[in-house]
C-alpha cells in the first residue's frame, strides 16, 4: 500500500503555522516515513499536483483569487484540514472586517486600484467544509502531529475543548488574575498552547479561540467591576481570534454598550 | 504516616532547634515540602532550609482574590493557605500508569515504574489534613485501591501546623475539620514569638524530634499557644450552615438560583483544581507517531470541563448549570452518600480562586433562605384555609 500524500497550502498568513511542521523535528523523519509530503513549498521546491489524501491548509481568505482556489484544493482533498486563527477564524487581519477596506487600501497603497481584494477575511470553514480544524496561533507542532497521526491511526484526535485554566493548574501556574489582577482570557479559551503566558506572568491572549461553552460575559462583567472600561475589555478580544463568533458577538456587545453609554 | 497509636506529648523546639529540623529530615532520608513564595503566592515546593519558609510574609483573602502582604514580625507560617494543596504531590496532575510496546511475538504490557520517596510534608493546616483523609476514603478504602496514592501516602511524615490567623475565605469551623489538628499528624507545631510548641504524636516524629534539643513545655508557653490558636477561631467569620444540607441541596435540584449562579460560572475548572478533595482524572492513552508505544496516562480532570461527561451519544451535562449544580450537590451533599462525609473541609480555596469570586457559603445560603421562606409561606397559607 502506497503512503498517504499531504499537501500544505497557503492563504493570507505569515507561515508561522506551516512551519510547526518544520518545527517538529524530533517527529519529523517519523512524519516523512509514514507519509509522502508532495506539496510544501515551505520546505521543497518539487510541487506535485492533486489528488491529495491530507490537506493541511493556512491563511483566511481575502481574495476573489483565494475564495476560488479553496474550491479546487477541496475539490483535490480527501481530508481538508485547517490549521491556525487565520483558518479557522479568519486571523488578525480580520480585524478589517469592522473597518473601511476601501479606506484602508488608499491610505497604504499608492495605486490602490490594482488591489483586488474582499471585503472581510473569513475562515476557510466559510467557503467549503472543512474535515478538522486545528486552532492557535500558531498551531502547537505536538497538537499537529496529533491530527496527523489520528489520521492514519483513523482514531478523533485528542484536541481538548477545555479551558487554559486546567492546563494552567496542572502545570502548578498560579492564578496571575486572583493573585495579580492580570486580566487573563483564559477562563474563556481553549486549551492547547500548554497554558504558557501565565506561566510567564502574562494574562491569556486567546490565541486558541474560544473554549467550549466560554461564558465571556461573566469574564467581561467582572473585568469592568474591577474597573476596566468597556473598550479595553472588548480590545483584549479583538485579537488573533477576533472574528471567531463567541469572541465577535461578546466584544460587538461591548462596543456597542460603550457606545450607548457615551 | 503510621497509624500506630502513641502516647502523644508536647514539647518546645526554639526559633534556632527548628531551624534544624531541616538537617535532620534530610539525615532521616525524607525529602521536605512546604510553603514558599513563587509566584505572587505561598505555594508548596522544595524546602532546603529555614529561609525557604515565607518568613515575614502572609496573605489576604477575598472572593476572587489573593494577595501577598508583608508582616510586621518573622513569623514562617503567619498566613492560611495557598492556591496548592497538598493532592499535587499524593496525586500528582500528570502520571503515567503504564505502556504497551508492540514487538515481533505481539503486544508488551508493563506498569509504569515509579520511585516513591518518603517525604516530609511540612506545615499542613488542620483542613488539609482532614483533605488528606477523605482522598484516603475514595482512594484506598474502597473496592479498587489506588496503588500510587497508596504508596506516596505511606511514605509521608506529616509536620502539622495550627492556625493562628485565618482568612476571611476560611469556615473550617463549620465543617469541623479545625482550624486545630487533632490527629493524622506526626508532628503538629504552634507558632510563637520565641519558638514553637511541638505536639509529638507518633515514633517517625519522635524520632525526629529526640535529634533536636526540645526543652519542657512551661504553662507560659501553654497558654500563649492557646491564646494564638484561639486567635484564628475568633477571626473566623464565613459560615456554611450544614443542618440537613443533603436535603436541601437534592430537593432543589430545579430551583431558578442554579440559573444565576450559571450566569456567573466560567466553567473553567478552577475550583476543582484548587479543592484538596476533588479527584477526577481522566485516563487516554497516548501512542507516537508510529503507533508501536503507547502509554496510559491520567490526568486531573474535572466536572467543568465540558468534554468529562461525553459518553457515547453525548454530553450528559452540557450546560454550565448542569456543571455547577453537579459539583456543589457532589460537593456537598451526595459525596456523603458515597464516601460517608463531606467533600469540603472548608479550605475557601474554591471562593479565593474563583476567578469571578464566586462563594458556595453564599450559593447555599441563597438556596437555605428561598426554602424557608417557601415554607413559611405554605404554613400561612396552611393557617389561612377554612376548616
Amino acid at each position: 500500500m502506497s503512503k498517504p500524500t499531504l499537501a500544505v497550502f497557503k492563504f493570507a498568513s505569515c507561515d508561522g503555522c506551516q512551519l510547526a511542521l518544520l518545527d517538529a523535528e524530533d517527529q519529523l523523519l517519523a512524519v516523512a516515513g509514514a507519509i509522502n509530503i508532495v506539496n510544501f513549498p515551505e520546505a521543497s521546491s518539487r510541487m506535485e499536483s492533486g489528488p491529495y489524501d491530507i490537506a493541511l491548509v493556512e491563511g483566511s481568505i481575502t481574495t476573489p483569487r483565494d475564495a476560488e482556489r479553496i474550491q479546487q484544493i477541496r475539490r483535490d482533498a480527501r481530508y481538508l484540514i485547517t490549521i491556525g486563527a487565520c483558518a479557522t477564524a479568519g486571523g488578525i487581519q480580520a480585524l478589517r472586517n469592522w473597518g473601511d477596506t476601501a479606506e484602508f487600501m488608499r491610505a497604504v497603497y499608492a495605486t490602490p486600484e490594482y488591489i483586488q481584494v474582499l471585503d472581510n477575511s473569513t475562515p476557510i470553514a466559510e467557503h467549503v467544509s472543512v474535515d478538522f480544524e486545528l486552532r492557535g496561533c500558531p498551531i502547537n507542532q505536538h497538537q499537529l502531529i496529533e491530527v496527523i497521526q489520528s489520521l492514519l491511526a483513523g482514531q478523533v484526535p485528542r484536541t481538548p475543548r477545555h479551558s487554559v485554566c486546567l492546563d494552567c493548574k496542572r502545570r502548578g501556574t498560579v492564578c496571575v488574575t486572583v493573585a495579580q489582577g492580570i486580566a487573563c482570557l483564559g477562563p474563556v479559551t481553549q486549551s492547547g498552547c500548554h497554558a504558557i503566558c501565565p506561566s510567564y506572568n502574562r494574562g491569556c491572549y486567546g490565541c486558541y479561540g474560544p473554549a467550549a461553552q466560554p461564558n465571556l460575559i461573566s469574564l467581561s462583567t467582572h473585568a469592568i467591576n474591577a474597573g476596566d472600561s468597556g473598550t479595553q475589555t472588548a480590545h483584549r478580544l479583538r485579537n488573533f481570534n477576533a472574528y471567531a463568533t463567541p469572541f465577535r458577538e461578546e466584544s460587538q456587545r461591548l462596543k456597542n454598550q460603550s457606545e450607548e453609554e457615551a | 504516616m503510621s497509624t500506630q497509636r502513641h502516647s502523644s506529648y508536647s514539647c518546645f523546639l526554639s526559633y534556632d532547634q527548628f531551624a534544624k529540623i531541616f538537617d535532620v529530615l534530610h539525615a532521616f532520608d525524607y525529602e521536605v515540602i512546604g510553603p514558599t513564595l513563587e509566584q505572587e503566592a505561598i505555594v508548596y515546593g522544595s524546602i532546603r532550609t529555614v529561609d525557604d519558609l515565607p518568613r515575614g510574609w502572609t496573605d489576604i483573602q477575598e472572593p476572587g482574590r489573593y494577595r501577598l502582604q508583608q508582616r510586621e514580625d518573622d513569623a514562617l507560617f503567619g498566613y492560611v493557605v495557598g492556591p496548592h494543596s497538598w493532592k499535587q504531590f499524593l496525586f500528582p496532575p500528570v502520571s503515567t500508569l503504564s505502556t504497551a510496546d508492540r514487538t515481533d511475538v505481539g503486544w508488551q504490557f508493563s506498569e509504569a515504574k515509579q520511585e516513591f520517596p518518603k517525604v516530609a510534608y511540612l506545615g499542613v493546616r488542620a483542613c488539609e489534613i482532614a483533605a488528606m483523609q477523605i482522598q484516603d476514603r475514595v482512594f484506598l478504602e474502597g473496592p479498587y485501591v489506588d496503588h500510587e496514592y497508596q504508596s506516596r501516602r505511606r511514605q509521608a511524615l506529616i509536620i502539622a501546623v495550627n492556625c493562628t490567623q485565618a482568612a476571611s475565605t476560611c469556615f473550617c469551623t463549620s465543617m469541623n475539620t479545625g482550624p486545630r489538628c487533632q490527629q493524622g499528624f506526626d508532628l503538629a507545631l504552634t507558632e510563637l514569638p520565641e519558638g514553637f510548641l511541638v505536639e509529638v504524636a507518633t515514633p517517625e516524629g519522635e524520632a525526629v524530634i529526640n535529634s533536636l534539643e526540645s526543652e519542657d513545655v512551661t504553662p507560659e508557653i501553654e497558654t500563649a499557644a492557646e491564646t494564638a490558636r484561639q486567635n484564628a477561631v475568633e477571626q473566623i467569620k464565613k459560615e456554611l450552615d450544614t443542618t440537613d444540607i443533603r436535603n436541601l441541596l437534592m430537593s432543589n435540584l430545579e430551583h431558578p438560583h442554579w440559573d444565576e449562579v450559571a450566569e456567573r460560572c466560567l466553567s473553567c475548572t478552577n475550583c476543582t483544581m484548587v479543592c484538596p478533595t476533588c479527584f477526577c482524572s481522566s485516563v487516554e492513552e497516548v501512542s507516537d507517531l508510529s503507533g508501536d508505544h503507547v502509554e496510559r496516562q491520567r490526568q486531573w480532570d474535572s466536572c467543568f470541563n465540558v468534554s468529562f461527561s461525553y459518553m457515547n451519544g453525548g454530553l450528559v451535562r452540557n450546560s454550565i448549570r448542569n456543571r455547577y449544580r453537579q459539583w456543589l450537590t457532589h460537593k456537598l451533599a451526595t459525596w456523603n452518600d458515597q464516601f460517608g462525609t463531606s467533600g469540603c473541609v472548608g479550605c475557601g480555596r474554591c471562593i479565593t480562586w474563583c476567578p469571578v469570586g464566586i462563594d458556595l457559603t453564599e450559593e447555599v445560603a441563597i438556596l437555605r433562605q428561598s426554602q424557608e421562606q417557601s415554607l413559611l409561606e405554605s404554613e400561612q397559607e396552611a393557617d389561612h384555609l377554612p376548616g
